[in-house]
């Protein structure tokens, strides 16, 4: 097969891993520093053990999701360099100091601190062991920021100028705030509140189902309720803005998305449709007439361009249409059952005991909901650039490996095999820790002293 | 050498800042995949011991590897492509390594009980995956990617050589930071890494000028071979001091840092040693730091960058050092 398909191929398997795991962490960071604030708030012993209950459960989802992640980020720092060659040798003066940051200012953050506040409670003082949650939190989320600021920047090209054929800086500003970037990191920052409330609700939500709850799932499973509900709309504004933001810079991507191929006023919002490339039309097409053009131009009438004016440069119709109407559908389903959930759990007077079986086991169903509608946005970025891996300016196919193809295809089949069996054991050991999550650790909890090493001192248990 | 500007004495930094975050990946991610491979031979309450003494740092240790690659893409865009093509199968395979150990660390403590051995083996096969694949690459850079009969022997002999030296640093680690019976195995298995191990460095030391005649030339000539004989009879002198001191109760009680600290100097010479035998390329006889190099005003943004955080991430892994300084506890997420 060909190489630099192969090479592609390769890269979407590693970034589609690797992305379901800062998914949650970026968030899941900052909702931990909430259960062990809430923990040290408390004022009654019982609400204090349950927060505390809480943030144990979720710490160990936080550090298995983050040593995922580590391990398929540095195998993704490899992959720069294994499978695009020509990308850093041509924009390494501009990408290069955008990951150099990301490493800087972010890796080294998340990983300094994650030992003091994973295994640092019976070490530090109270107030240490928050700054070092704080510091992951913070660590993880700058981690986006600056790889964000380059994937934005490879999607709406700014600040710089060519020489040779090389890319310079001409201004950093520009370049890390390219037209596109605020949009996009809103757009992951909230998809990945709404994958970690999701987490949250359904991994509660079926501890309720198996009867193996304590007060403490309730106490996620409404945190993660009232979280998703603020994020889902507030998705649906920032995705509506993303969409102009991308209609003006890339409109040979919207066009794909929205699967017009002629320039059309008034184009229908199509629901249905299998997009056929090498025909250049839609088959089995059933849409909402005008509505395209009312959300895009905000206006019924407004034009739309389509796919032939973008001839032999643009992405490919059907993967981006499908994406799409996947992570927009599973967007309105988070919205639905967020809004329905909490609707129901407060007439219920906010006890999760009434909330009916099947409620909960929607909610169990949706648990990881945020992967599918993040990969999915993902692909329509991604995907959605082709056949350019800077938008306009470098084509993707010029800057593949020269590996033999046989090599990548090898080293593909192995990342496929050791991602898949990670995946099921990771999925696996989360439904496991759920449901064992009090009988294994949690004995001792009504005795906590974390954060205090005197009292441990005292015990004798702290050499 | 003086009189050269500081845009061509960029270059020369970021190869230094590159080899410094490399050593101190070897040294540090060297002794937690050293414990890794050593917990073969141990007994499950060991193992979670041996767990508990490198949870804290293996993240941050790993990190290291990141920014000496990164460096690599940023500041030597072509040597990183060069270098990454010719390694690639065993890039990956380190790659595998690395994601099974890693993952596997979280799991053995996490996944159902049953399931915990099938975690040990893969965190162990992980370690040694990975160390054997950095052995090769490290003999493949060294030898300079050349071509013939001899270099996958000499590749070959660094690939066991170098997870021999990680088996060596990880066993006087846990000398360090255990106590009881564990230790006294951590003694012994030090004991027996010891000869491979320096029997591997002086085979290196042997056929690296032997297969390269830039670092035959560099090496012995006078008066050059004076000056820098020093390295090796300093590295000699550590590692029989490392052989003594295991021998001695000294190891068990208040110098039981000291083997480890000696390996520390080891690595660090065998460090400048082998700078010594390459500078001024990236790759050798083929692109030198000056030709591989990036734009000067990309290297003098990441040099403001390094300049400020550098310092920060030395101040705070010290600090994540001194919290979990002693012997090992359980590690809980208590």
């Amino acid at each position: 097969m060909d190489a630099v398909f192969l090479a592609r191929m390769q890269f979407a398997a590693n970034i589609t891993f690797h992305i379901l795991f800062p998914s949650i962490s970026i968030a899941l960071g900052w909702v931990l520093l909430f259960f062990r604030v809430k923990h040290l708030r408390a004022t009654d012993p019982q609400q204090k053990l349950e927060w505390l209950r809480a943030y144990r459960l979720w710490t160990k989802v936080f550090a298995l999701t983050f040593a995922l992640g580590v391990v398929s980020g540095v195998t993704m720092s490899f992959q720069f360099g294994t499978n695009w060659p020509g990308y850093m040798e041509r924009v390494g003066n501009i990408a290069g100091p955008l990951l150099g940051y990301e490493v800087l200012t972010a890796f080294f953050l998340e990983a300094g601190f994650l030992g003091v506040m994973l295994f640092g409670h019976r070490r530090v003082g109270e107030m240490v062991h928050l700054g070092a949650t704080f510091l992951v939190a913070f660590g993880t989320l700058m981690s986006a920021f600056w790889i964000l600021a380059l994937n934005s920047w490879m999607q709406t090209p700014a600040g710089y100028e060519i020489v040779d054929g090389q890319f310079h800086a001409r201004s950093w500003l520009e370049i890390i705030f390219n037209p596109s970037f605020p949009y996009r990191l809103v757009h992951m920052v909230l998809a990945s509140a709404l994958t970690c409330a999701f987490l949250m609700i359904g991994i509660s939500a079926w501890q309720l189902l198996k009867g193996v709850a304590t007060a403490s799932a309730s106490r996620v499973l409404r945190t993660g309720l009232i979280f998703a509900a603020l994020a889902a709309p507030a998705q649906m504004v920032a995705g509506d803005f993303h969409g102009l933001n991308t209609l003006k810079h890339q409109p040979q991507k919207i066009a794909a998305v929205e699967g017009i191929w002629e320039t059309t006023r008034g184009a229908p919002l199509l629901l249905f449709a299998i997009p056929d490339d090498a025909a250049r039309t839609n088959r089995f097409e059933w849409g909402i007439p005008k509505l395209a053009s009312l959300i895009l131009r905000h206006d019924p009438d407004g034009e739309l361009k389509g796919l032939n004016e973008f001839p032999s440069a643009h992405p490919p119709v059907l993967p981006l249409f499908w994406s799409f109407r996947i992570m927009v559908g599973t967007g309105i389903l988070m919205l639905l059952v967020s809004w329905i959930g909490l609707w129901r759990h407060w007439r219920d007077g906010w006890d999760f005991a009434k909330m009916p079986r099947p409620m909960l086991g929607i909610f169990a169903g949706m648990t990881f909901a945020g992967w599918v509608a993040t990969i999915a946005g993902w692909y329509v970025t991604e995907i959605g650039r082709q056949p350019f891996i800077v938008s306009g300016l470098i084509r993707t196919a010029d800057v593949a490996s020269r590996v033999p193809s046989s090599s990548i295809a090898v080293t593909f089949a192995i990342y496929v095999a050791v991602y898949l069996a990670l995946l099921a054991a990771y999925v696996g050991v989360l439904k496991y820790m759920a449901e064992t999550a009090d009988k294994k650790s949690y004995a001792s909890a009504s005795t906590d002293l974390a954060g205090d090493p005197q009292e441990y001192q005292r015990r004798g248990e702290f050499a | 050498m003086i009189s050269m500007s500081f845009d061509e004495l960029l270059p020369l930094i970021f190869i230094g800042l590159m080899g410094v975050s490399l050593l101190v990946y070897v040294v540090s991610d060297g002794y937690d995949l050293g414990v890794g491979m050593l917990m073969h031979r141990a007994t499950p309450e060991e193992r979670d011991t041996m767990v508990a003494s490198i949870g804290p740092f293996w993240d941050a240790n790993e990190t290291w590897l990141v920014l000496g690659v990164g460096l690599l893409l940023v500041a030597f865009p072509k040597a990183h492509g060069l270098v990454l093509s010719e390694l690639y199968l065993p890039t990956t395979l380190m790659l595998v390594g690395l994601i099974l150990r890693g993952a596997a660390f979280d799991f053995r403590v996490k996944a159902k009980a049953d399931r915990k051995v099938m975690w040990d083996r893969l965190f162990i096969a992980g370690s040694m995956l990975a160390s054997v694949c950095q052995g090769w690459m490290l003999g493949r850079y060294v030898s300079g990617f050349g071509e013939g009969w001899n270099y996958p022997i000499f590749a070959g002999a660094i690939a066991i050589a170098l997870p021999m030296a990680y088996a060596l640093l990880g066993a006087t680690w846990l000398v360090m930071k255990t106590d009881g019976p564990l230790q006294d195995k951590a003694i012994e298995w030090s004991k027996i890494a010891w000869p491979p191990m320096v029997l591997g460095l002086i085979l290196i030391s042997m056929a690296t000028p032997w297969i390269s005649e830039s670092v035959r030339v560099r090496w012995f000539t006078l008066p050059a071979i004076i000056a820098v004989a020093s390295i090796p009879i300093t590295t000699g002198i550590a590692l029989l001091a490392v052989r003594l001191l295991l021998g001695s109760p000294a190891a068990r009680g208040g110098l039981c840092w000291l083997p480890f600290a000696l390996l520390v100097l080891v690595f660090f010479l065998s460090f400048l040693g082998l700078s010594y035998s390459i500078y001024p390329f990236v790759v050798i006889d083929r692109l030198t730091v000056w030709q591989a190099a990036s734009s000067p005003e990309s290297l003098k943004i990441i040099l403001i960058g390094v300049s400020i955080t550098l310092p920060v991430i030395i101040a705070y892994t010290g600090f994540s050092y001194r919290v979990f300084r002693g012997k090992t506890i359980e590690l809980d997420y208590a």
